[in-house]
């Protein structure tokens, strides 16, 4: 197991940082966030051209970059931390990697080139009103047209929620089932032209304004498989686990930020003659948040780093860093508004735009508890 | 004039309102007969509106309106801290002019001492009023004003001395809103409501028969109304109850509080809302779930100690005992309960944790407790300064050294506020 991030690396985070401060300033975060779309045009083309990001984990025989979830991860670390505004999760984290995971090699040479070089946006829904985030919860039907042999197309009824970008991505991959199938039998992945006919898409109003979700109808829309018919089960589980991993890597890269921003205001706030950075109050709770963030950018960087190296137990160290990550992005940020006073609390203040990401990412893709449970139903002596 | 007792003045008021109570009459013609009668602020002196009564009678006597279904004084919002410091510091002039209004509703007041440089240290205020061809001239900036873009008066803490020590450089003054010098902005919190405001003065007149009590006694002044706050923290909620009944005065009153209140709906939602965990445990079937319900047992144990310490506080003190440690850790504890709520409401919500407006669970009641639970650690003194004040006044533990006290103002480090 590797404990350092390579020269390149570093260099690719710095490199990164210093793109992003520059073009996701909150001044630009809090314009976008009203938004429709939530993006800017010009700043997605340099994340895809010119940076080559959303092709970061995808191969280069389907138009990738070709590295693993450790670069991945760095790139979300500091997308997480700038509060980027972009459909990058969607699209490259959950729609390619379920490709990855699942198509067959023609529809990777099909679908992730667009993808890679991002002219397509594509997502991934498959939560339900139920709010569940594993296969049990998936209650949407997949008709095949024909007698059941590949080649058929399939006709998806019911409803997806808390689809991320779901408003504005071009493709969507659906998680459906066969009709009366229950459990991790009869689950197929589809894809799905977000302009198919019986699709009806509404924007949700979403707690963190930085990330879009939409419920999306589905009403008879026609789709196409993607992999084997009835075969999704374990690559959407693999999926999810990987997906759980990038965004705990997201999620302690806006800690960090809170706890930064935090001990830099401490140092210029006076209040009865001094620095409130001075009084050892203060001081104790900017330790308390460095060892807990430190601690959660331990966990997401293993997990992703065994995620690579594909050790036995990674899906179980993916539960343990994305339950880390939620509690101690929630809590740093709760801390980080108290030690703002009164200022915390406004909307002009920059702290509660992370606060809602922390609030929002610690029930995506399943709270602390839910995580812990799977940790331990995981785990290896 | 023999002490009557509690039974006797329970009749006396029951058969006044029997007589006079009138649900027809208007609100302000209703109120002026109750300040006539002295039955409307019963705890105050008989000179003003009262009767010189006991808080314990003043209770009984509320019971009584309440079981009459009569409307009581306007006892909303600031207005009240106003009454109660200018009873204890006003002059002669200043009871004549307002306490009337106060208690008719026809005046609304606001509080104007935190500043965007001093808020835990409010004592360190820099708005500033200076005598200038005998009027006072104030310049400066006050935030977090509740009510100031319907009030008409301001109570007004400002630095008159920056040569003395910071406490004794401050003077309290009554401040007519409705002036040109007075810009009040709406702040926006990060839930998105705007409930206070931002309070800026260009040159603002205050006629100098209206500081109260002497020059440099601000500080004093200030702790009176402080005091009274604390005090009756909990009575903005509890006096605005309106009922549906017909009649004027009832249309009139639900008006009143309709308008005083529309800022703060979600006032409740900051506390955390633990009255609503059970529901919706059931509605998201997880009532059942042993971790959920470990959480929950947290939640209610913390919520229900705070209440009875609350309690026993309330009990000593209506006994006459010196309040106890009890009165002071009551604020702390509100904010473990928001803080813990917080956390249940998620935890109960699942991916609806993740939504907001009416895509929120309960019409965005949900979404309105994630985001409002942070203030209740901060407003009214944060979490940090009610541990100093409980290690150090209830606890006796030594006092932390202080830099800012023991020289002139003008020499104490501040923030550099534009
Ligand atoms: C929702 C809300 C409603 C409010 N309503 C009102 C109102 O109606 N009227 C009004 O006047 N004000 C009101 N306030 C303002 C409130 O009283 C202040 O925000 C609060 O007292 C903190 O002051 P501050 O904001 O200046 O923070 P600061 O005092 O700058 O505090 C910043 C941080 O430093 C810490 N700190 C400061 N001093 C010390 C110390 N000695 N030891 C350890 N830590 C310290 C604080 O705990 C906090 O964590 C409200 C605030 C909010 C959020």
């Amino acid at each position: 197991m590797n404990f350092n991030f390579t020269e390149e690396q570093q260099e690719f985070r710095l490199v990164l940082r210093r793109f992003l401060e520059d073009k996701s300033p909150t001044t630009e975060v809090r314009r976008l966030m009203e938004t429709d779309e939530g993006c800017d045009p010009e700043v997605w083309r340099q994340v895809c051209q010119d940076l080559g990001l959303t092709g970061v984990h995808i191969p280069e025989a389907y138009g990738g970059q070709g590295f693993g979830f450790v670069e991945l991860g760095i790139v979300l670390e500091e997308m997480g931390r700038a509060l980027l505004c972009a459909p990058y999760f969607a699209s490259t984290v959950l729609a390619a990697t379920t490709i990855l995971n699942a198509g067959t090699e023609e529809q990777k040479v099909t679908y992730l080139p667009p993808i890679a070089a991002g002219d397509v946006i594509a997502t991934l829904a498959f939560t339900e009103d139920n709010g569940r985030w594993d296969n049990e919860g998936v209650e949407m039907t997949a008709t095949a047209s024909g007698d059941g042999t590949s080649g058929d197309s399939y006709t998806l009824n019911g409803t997806k929620s808390f689809v991320l970008d779901g408003a504005t991505a071009s493709q969507i991959v659906v998680l459906a089932r066969k009709p009366g199938s229950t459990g991790d039998v009869g689950l197929s992945l589809f894809m799905v032209a977000a302009d198919a006919d019986g699709l009806g898409r509404r924007k949700l109003k979403s707690m963190d304004p930085t990330r879009k979700l939409a419920r999306l109808e589905f009403k008879n829309v026609s789709a196409a498989l993607i992999g084997e018919e009835g075969g999704a089960a374990v690559p959407f589980a693999r999926t999810i686990d990987q997906a759980a991993v990038c965004l705990a890597n997201e999620m302690v890269g806006g800690a960090d930020k809170l706890r930064e921003t935090a001990v830099d205001y401490t140092l210029l706030r006076v209040q009865f003659g001094r620095a409130i950075g001075s009084f050892q109050a203060i001081k104790h709770k900017a330790a308390d948040m460095l060892l807990e963030v430190e601690s959660a950018k331990s966990a997401a960087y293993y997990a992703a780093e065994a995620l690579d190296d594909d050790t036995e137990d990674w899906p179980a160290v993916a539960s343990l860093a994305k339950a880390c990550a939620s509690d101690t992005y929630m809590q740093t940020a709760i801390v980080t508004t108290q030690m703002h006073g009164g200022i915390g609390f406004t909307w002009d203040n920059d702290t509660h735009l992370w606060f809602k990401r922390a609030k929002s990412s610690e029930a995506f893709l399943g709270d602390s508890h839910h995580h812990r449970e799977l940790m331990m139903q995981r785990w290896q002596d | 004039m023999t002490e009557q007792t509690e039974g006797e003045i329970r009749s006396e008021v029951r058969a006044w309102l029997e007589a006079n109570w009138d649900s027809n009459l208007g609100l302000v013609e209703w109120r002026l007969k109750l300040a006539d009668s002295g039955w409307g602020v019963p705890t105050w002196p008989t000179e003003w509106y009262g009767k010189g009564l006991s808080d314990g009678m003043g209770r009984m006597i509320d019971e009584e309106f309440e079981r009459a279904g009569a409307v009581t004084v306007a006892r909303t919002g600031i207005r009240n801290l106003a009454a109660a410091t200018i009873l204890a510091h006003g002059s002669t002039m200043h009871k004549e002019k307002f306490l009337l209004r106060i208690l008719t509703g026809e005046d609304s007041w606001c509080q104007l001492f935190s500043e965007p440089g001093s808020g835990s240290d409010l004592a360190g205020a820099t708005t500033r009023a200076d005598m200038k061809g005998n009027k006072w001239i104030v310049n400066g900036q006050k935030v977090w004003t509740t009510s100031a873009h319907h009030a008409q008066y301001g109570l007004l803490l400002a630095r008159t001395d920056w040569d003395v020590a910071k406490h004794k450089g401050l003077s309290y003054f009554i401040l007519d809103i409705e002036q040109d010098g007075v810009d009040v902005q709406p702040l926006r919190q990060m839930n998105g409501h705007a409930s206070f405001n931002q309070v800026f003065f260009t040159d603002a007149v205050i006629e100098p028969e209206f500081l109260v009590s002497e020059l440099g006694d601000g500080w004093k002044v200030a702790t009176t109304t402080l005091m009274n706050e604390r005090r009756g923290a909990d009575g903005l909620r509890k006096y605005a109850k309106a009922t549906e009944q017909p009649g004027r005065a009832y249309a009139e009153e639900a008006e009143e509080i309709a308008h005083q209140l529309e800022p703060y709906k979600w006032y409740p939602q900051r506390a955390g809302r633990v009255d609503l965990v059970i529901q919706r445990a059931r509605e998201t079937g997880k009532l059942d779930d042993p971790t959920v319900r470990q959480e929950i047992a947290k939640l209610l144990t913390l919520s229900k100690t705070t209440q009875w310490t609350a309690m026993r506080a309330r009990a000593a003190q209506e006994q006459g005992g010196p309040p106890g440690p009890e009165g002071s850790l009551g604020k702390l504890s509100a904010s473990n309960v928001a803080r813990k709520a917080a956390l249940v409401h998620t935890m109960l919500s699942g991916a609806d944790a993740m939504l907001t407006g009416d895509d929120s669970p309960l019409e965005g009641v949900i979404a309105e407790i994630l985001v409002s639970t942070p203030a209740t650690s901060i407003a009214g003194g944060t979490d940090e300064i009610q541990k100093n004040i409980i290690s150090e006044r209830v606890l006796k533990l030594p006092k932390e050294t202080r830099f800012d006290t023991d020289r002139p103002f003008r020499e104490v480090p501040r923030n550099i506020v534009e």
